[in-house]
């Protein structure tokens, strides 16, 4: 059980953060084509969930798996998402995508007058504690699962 | 590993009580007296910044607007409310929230027109005033508490509520309460960002 890579995104597109942990393979594109490419996917799903939907919808797009990976999203009312690609053992994760916004996004960036919102986040001590959270996770090893 | 935020209102201390999950966040009390001076000293300052009244308000206005984008939030983070589904239910969170959380008051909260877009939050003892018995004579147009509806407007505009609010009724011009008034105006779309070709 392992987590690969986590996103971070605000309300207009902008990658206020990615880090990854355990990434076999690259996408082949740059970065900053990539975090398009996620947004843009993440964007449209949302409004094709909500547009599809059979009965009312609640929480609206949760996760998705392939054969390999697993896809879960998590977004505040606020406009700020969070996407985290595990391996396929995990269940389901949005308390703990809660907690990363609530413990460490709001306190670290949020809370620090110097960080700028709408931007990538510069903050070093941002990077270390969600690194030690994540690394954290019950569902975390180091090795590839 | 995830405790609900403890909310007790406690006169006179304002408890901001961040769930402990490391040495760094952990409880943070604040004396409410300290809080309520704090605010007295930053008017006054502006005061003596700006001769305008307007300028003053306006000063304080926009400093509650980049409050109040920052601590909706927070508001977020320890409530873990999803989204309201009617404009008089953000106008109840607001009030039984966020007010509660953050000022340890609670204002009643009335709708004031049909089509259910206007509400009035009514305070009966409004904290940032606890010190402040009337408004000098030169400064008789200061909107005292211009912050409170600057961050309430920074709040709503962060979850896509555009509105607009402001003092109805104000105890240091005479009124007997403090009235705030949130006119939700029409909801701005989330867009999707233009794709550099």
């Amino acid at each position: 059980m392992t987590v690969h890579n986590l996103y971070l995104f605000d309300r207009n597109g902008v990658c206020l953060h990615y880090s990854e942990w355990n990434r076999k393979k690259q996408a082949g594109i740059s970065k900053e084509e990539e975090y398009k490419l996620m947004y843009g996917m993440l964007f449209s799903i949302r409004s094709f969930v909500s547009k599809m939907s059979p009965l009312d919808m609640k929480d609206g797009f949760l996760a998705f798996q392939t054969s390999k990976y697993k896809l879960h999203y998590y977004e505040t009312p606020t406009g700020l998402k969070v996407v985290m690609n595990t391996d396929l053992g995990v269940g389901n994760i949005r308390d703990v995508l809660h907690q990363i916004y609530s413990y460490i996004y709001v306190e670290y960036v949020v809370k620090n007058p110097l960080c700028s919102l709408n931007e990538p986040i510069q903050s070093e001590l941002f990077c270390s504690k969600l690194d030690s959270f994540v690394r954290s996770l019950p569902f975390f090893s180091a090795r590839a699962g | 590993m995830s405790r609900p935020a403890n909310r007790r209102s406690e006169n006179p201390k304002i408890d901001w009580h961040l769930p402990t999950i490391s040495s760094s966040a952990s409880a943070h009390h604040m004396s409410r007296e300290l809080f309520v001076l704090t605010y007295g000293a930053l008017v006054a300052q502006l005061c003596k910044d700006y001769e305008q009244d307007e300028d003053v308000n306006k000063s304080l206005d926009d400093m509650g607007y980049s409050i109040g984008v920052r601590l909706v939030e927070d508001f977020l983070a320890r409530s873990a409310l999803k989204k309201c589904r009617s404009y008089s239910e953000t106008a109840d969170i607001i009030a039984q929230g966020a007010f509660q959380m953050y000022l340890g008051v609670t204002p009643s909260v009335t709708c004031t027109n049909a089509k259910r877009n206007e509400f009035s939050l009514i305070l009966d003892k409004n904290p940032l005033v606890d010190f402040v018995e009337e408004l000098p004579a030169a400064r008789s147009s200061l909107c005292y508490c211009s912050l409170l509806c600057g961050a309430i407007r920074g709040a709503l505009e962060a979850v896509n509520l555009a509105a607009e609010v402001t003092f109805i009724q104000d105890p240091l011009k005479g009124d007997e309460a403090t009235e705030i008034g949130i006119t939700f105006l029409k909801k701005v779309e989330d867009k999707k960002k233009k794709r550099n070709k």
